[in-house]
Formats: structure tokens, sequence, C-alpha cells
């Protein structure tokens, strides 16, 4: 089968590989400890681990989009500040 | 009584996900390659990096298509939800009005997009079309093709009677689902009209509102055939929204590297305004 139409590129799939390596570890953590530890954080709402998962996964994008309207298309430092967003997410949410 | 499990369950998913990978998590991973490269046809693609995106993020076009989208839903949403509600409260719950209702109401959503968005060009026309006609004969000085807010008055009206059925049918299905006995404990207590709506049918069809909420709100985010049809996106761009500049970027300039990265950024909205929309609900929901 021939996917060239789909034009991949190494970081595209690494960033996809990423995404699959996160569910499968939502999973296996899932397996490990069932129920999905719902809780009420900051946010006044419920969220369980997967819900804290989509919240840090939409910030994420949306840090990266505002890093690079307002400051530049190198985006490791969105990616940095990405990470201690989706950390914040899953202690504090 | 101990719940029976049941892994086997899950190869009944695989239907779906199947389904699903195909007709929505290939294509968006092509856009997302897309949208870090160019190409000039020959399926020849050039590494471009994040530059699309920064392009489009720092672009007017952009912005003021966003605000159109924005300003278009929340008029819609603000017209159609509670005319909805109006006309679901008013529909006869028995009888042979029912059938007949539930059929006028079903017949606009019957019809396909680009189909409204000609009835609605020709009805607009002042030459041919009975609404330019007579708003003429009313002295009305009425011409959607090169006045802004006859365009938008158009495309609203249009929606409105395309989509409020929708609303209506849903909402009709949550009234038509709350038992008898509450609204005979509101005639004991001597419950106001109001009283009733606000704090028995409002609550039971608070459900279905959100899911006509949502529709709408993704709806209305992501029009395209009727803005296309009626206006083209002009007079000017006054009524270029998202998907119509989407298009003029990917398939009249053939700028496809621009055009992914712009899906994805109107895609990420979508997602982001949904998913705040549905929480708020089901939260307050919740706390009630």
């Amino acid at each position: 089968m021939n996917f060239s139409w789909m034009a991949w590129t190494l970081p595209t799939a690494l960033f996809f590989l990423a995404i699959l390596l996160l569910l499968v570890g939502m999973g296996v953590w899932e397996y490990v400890s069932p129920g999905g530890n719902p809780r009420i954080g900051i946010l006044r709402f419920e969220t369980t681990r997967g819900d804290r998962l989509f919240v840090s996964l939409l910030g994420s994008a949306f840090i990266h989009l505002a890093w690079l309207g307002l400051i530049g298309p190198n985006v490791w430092w969105a990616t940095a500040l990405s990470l201690v967003y989706a950390i914040g997410v899953f202690k504090f949410v | 009584m101990e719940k029976t499990l049941n892994n086997k369950a899950w190869f009944m998913v695989l239907p779906v996900l199947v389904l699903v990978a195909f007709s929505a998590v290939i294509p968006l991973m092509t856009v997302v390659n897309y949208s870090v490269q160019d190409t000039f046809g020959n399926n020849a693609f050039f590494w471009a990096g994040t530059d699309w995106f920064v392009q489009v993020l720092r672009s007017d076009r952009f912005w003021d298509a966003l605000t159109r989208n924005l300003i278009f839903s929340a008029i819609i949403l603000t017209i159609e939800i509670p005319l909805g509600v109006l006309i679901a409260l008013n529909m006869p719950k028995k009888g042979l009005g029912v059938p007949v209702c539930l059929v006028l109401m079903s017949l606009p959503l019957l019809i396909p997009w680009n189909v409204v968005g000609t009835i609605w060009q020709v009805f607009g026309r002042v030459d041919i079309g009975l609404l330019g006609y007579v708003l003429a004969g009313l002295g009305i000085q009425y011409n959607y093709v090169n006045n802004v807010f006859d365009a938008w008055a158009t495309l609203i009206v249009m929606d409105v009677w395309h989509w409020t059925s929708l609303v209506v049918l849903l909402a009709y299905a949550g009234l038509v689902s709350i038992p008898d006995a509450y609204y005979q404990a509101a005639k004991i207590d001597g419950a106001s009209r109001w009283a009733v709506f606000r704090y028995i049918q409002l609550p039971k069809m608070k459900r279905v509102l959100l899911i006509a909420f949502l529709l709408r709100f993704m709806d209305s985010f992501m029009i395209y055939t009727e803005p296309f049809v009626i206006t083209g996106g002009g007079p000017g761009n006054s009524t270029t929204f998202l998907s119509i500049d989407l298009v003029k970027t990917a398939i009249g300039q053939f700028d496809l590297g621009p055009a992914a990265a712009l899906s994805l950024i109107y895609f990420l909205i979508i997602l982001l305004l949904s998913w705040i929309f549905y929480t708020v609900m089901t939260t307050s929901d919740a706390q009630n």
C-alpha cells in the first residue's frame, strides 16, 4: 500500500507516535489503577485522568499557537512551557 | 450484585474504530503532515516547519474571518435556541396536530444545504425573487449583493429558517418526555406558567438543549455552502467565513500548506469552544 499521498515526515511521525504512546500509557495506568481517579480540582468540576490529559493536550496546542503568533517559529520553549502546564494540570485540576 | 466483566465487548467497538480511523484520523494526520510542508503538486513536498502557522496567525485575513464566524454563531444561537424552545412549547402535545407539526418542522431539515442556498439566492433577488420584490415594493432598499447589512440579514434569516426546526424537534422531544405527574403537582401548588417553565420544563429539557446548542454552534461555526451559494463571501469579504477562506486558500490558490495550518487552527478553536460549552453546561447540570 502506498502512503506517499499522506506526505509523512519524521517530525510529524514522531508527534503522532508520542500521542499514541501517551494513550497507551494512559491505558496501562487505568489497568494498574482502575476508576480514572476522579477528583475536583481548582477548576471546581470533576475531572478524571483522561479529562486531565485532554485539557493538557488542548492547552498545549494553544500554548504553541500563541507562541507561534506572538513570538516566532521556534517552538522549543513553547514545548517546555506546555510540559510545565501539563504537570500543573495533572497536579491541580 | 457483582458486575459481569466481559472484555469481548471491545471487539464490538472495532468496526467503529476502523470507520473513524478512515474517515477522521487518517485525514487529520494527512492535514498535520501538509501543514508543515509546501507542495507544487505531483506528490512532491518541501519542509516548511511552522512557517504556515506563523503566516496564518499573523494575517488580518484569518482574524477578520474568525471574528465574522464568532459574531455569526453568537447571533444564530441567540435567535435559534429561544425561538426553538418557544415554538416547541406551543406545539400541540396530542391529536392530529402533532404529526402535522412534526412533518412541517422536519421539512427544512430535509433540504440539501446547496439547495437552501439557491432557494434564498433566488428568493432574495430584487428582479425575480419574492422577498426582494416585496421589499422593493414596500420601498425598502434591499440588495444582498452589494449591501453588507442585507447580506448578513439574508444569511441569518436563512439559517434561522433552515435550522430552528432542529432545536424545535429536540426541545419537543424533551418536553413530551416529562411525566404528567410533574404538571399535576405544579397545578396543586398553584404554580404560574413561568414557574412551570422555569422549574419543570427547562430543567427537563436541559440535556436535549445542550445537544441542540452544541450542534448549532458547531454547524454555524463551520457554515460554508449557504453563504458560498448566496453571497460567495461578499460583498467584498464581509461574509467570508473561515470555511470559505479555507476553500479559497486550498482550492482557489492551491496553497495546501497554509490551508492545512488554517484547518488545524480552525479545528482546535471548535474543539476548545465545544469543550467549554459542554463542560459549563454539564457541570451546572451536575450541581443542580
